[in-house]
């Protein structure tokens, strides 16, 4: 239960974490909060000669107003997301799934651009913002690029991201008007990864119709999964005429990798996440009516 | 391979040691600082037994390196009581309501029901279930757990214990 040796490096700008991932290649890997990355070390499931821990680097952190979408650095703990008043306030979806991130002692010390480089399917962050439309900040010593979240998530524990890249921070697009957000998790112990779950945000027009929806599934694929045909069939719909256990069912209707293990088979997978997916349309669409 | 210089405060002390990178903070803790009351159970993140404070912040010391610790301040099981050893509010609680058994994952939930309380001096009982829920017990089934955080949480509202 002991990780093994490694070296060990702590940058202080994103400028001197670049060139340390740039020099030392695939050997490297970027500890940030280390909430996955040392469980894994200590059990020997992943193995690297350098850690590169970008926790010392003040310019990975801050939560601020970018235009019309909210920007978090990468290295801001869960738990300061968790307290952001501007967070609750522009992206309640974000705000709302951070409870079930973990317990309290995890998101401590755990980071928002962990959690989404880590891009482990049921976790909630990915989800969100996957959801959302987020914009992935990655800088590399060969220079920054922006990454839409539907290009981010590639695989299982698997990201666009080449080896010396960095993730930043994260933009969430502040969604306006009617709207309404709903996170819904079952999980065999509160904090626990869920079995399944979902992230849903709902804008509504002046007469009560569907402008637009987002459903990220949580813990239904090896990535992260965005339920686009249920959306789009949702869109124009006047809401109080939309079945929540329809949407549900349609919402999983074309998984094509839900986990199967011995917590769950994946037919029960599905069945938990339509209901998942039909309590958070409920939430989410009379916080959107009635605000 | 891989030694650094680390300087924690522990419980107002400091301790300065070289270490090797992949040291934990909890081992860090336990051997270098000969603070053995910081228990391991799962050495993975799970059970909670290891949590500490840094800088005020319960954490699981299994999932920190030493190195990573540098220059903050840490309190362990060993900080929580009056340095004459009189027990802590929370530590008292659980003696009175039977929130231990076998006491090996006890730390854990003072340190971690410490902080919680520190943060939410008057929470609901589901606030208090949830935030339990990242430490693990094996005997006492968590009522005497629970009962010991409502005493505490009852007494700072004048209410007589249960």
């Amino acid at each position: 239960m002991k990780p093994a040796p490694f070296e060990y490096h702590a940058p202080t700008t994103i400028a001197d974490a670049a060139g340390l991932l740039a020099d030392l290649g695939d050997g490297a890997k970027v500890l940030a909060g280390g909430q996955s990355l040392i469980p894994m070390l200590a059990l020997r499931l992943a193995v690297f000669d350098h850690l590169v821990d970008v926790g010392r680097i003040a310019e990975l952190h801050g939560i601020e107003r970018r235009g019309d979408a909210l920007w978090v650095g990468a290295g801001t703990t869960e738990a300061a997301v968790g307290a952001s008043v501007e967070v609750a306030s522009s992206v309640p979806l974000l705000a709302k799934a951070t409870p079930f991130v973990g317990h309290f002692q995890i998101r401590n010390r755990g980071t928002l651009g962990g959690s989404i480089a880590h891009a482990d399917p049921a976790a909630e962050y990915p989800a969100v913002a996957l959801a959302l439309d987020a914009s992935m900040d990655v800088v590399s010593s060969r220079g920054s690029r922006t990454i839409a979240a539907r290009d981010f998530f590639d695989g299982l524990w698997s990201t666009s991201m080449e080896t010396d890249e960095l993730l930043a921070g994260v933009s969430f697009p502040i969604w306006g008007g009617r709207c309404g957000f709903a996170v819904e998790e079952f999980a065999r112990r509160y904090g626990d990864f869920a079995l399944a779950g979902v992230a849903v945000a709902i804008e509504l027009d002046g007469d009560d119709r569907v402008r637009r929806s987002a459903l990220g599934l949580i813990g239904m694929g090896s990535t992260p999964e965005r339920a686009v045909t249920t959306e789009a069939q949702l869109a124009g719909q006047p809401v109080t005429e939309v079945d929540a256990e329809e949407v549900g069912r349609s919402a999983v209707a074309g998984l094509e990798a839900v986990p199967s293990d011995l917590h769950g088979s994946a037919d029960y997978r599905r069945q938990l996440g339509a209901a998942m997916v039909a309590r958070a349309w409920r939430t989410a669409s009379a916080e959107a009516r009635h605000g | 391979m891989g030694e650094t210089t680390v300087n924690v405060t522990v419980n107002g002390r400091s301790c300065e040691a070289v270490v090797e990178a992949r040291l934990t903070l909890a081992d860090f803790l336990r051997e270098t600082c000969h603070l053995t009351g910081t228990h391991l159970g799962c050495e993975h993140g799970v059970c909670g037994a290891c949590t500490v404070l840094v800088d005020g912040a319960a954490v699981r010391s299994c999932l920190m390196f030493a190195v990573q610790a540098g220059g903050t301040e840490v309190t362990t099981i060993e900080g929580i009581a009056a340095p004459d050893g009189e027990l802590s509010t929370v530590q008292a609680a659980f003696r009175d309501c039977h929130g231990l058994q076998c006491g090996y994952c006890t730390p854990g939930f003072i340190v971690s029901v410490t902080a919680f309380l520190e943060d939410n001096p008057s929470p609901t009982d589901q606030e208090i279930r949830e935030a339990l829920s990242g430490n693990l017990c094996r005997c006492t089934g968590y009522q005497g757990i629970l009962n010991a955080v409502h005493q505490v949480t009852g007494a700072a509202r004048g209410e007589e214990p249960a």
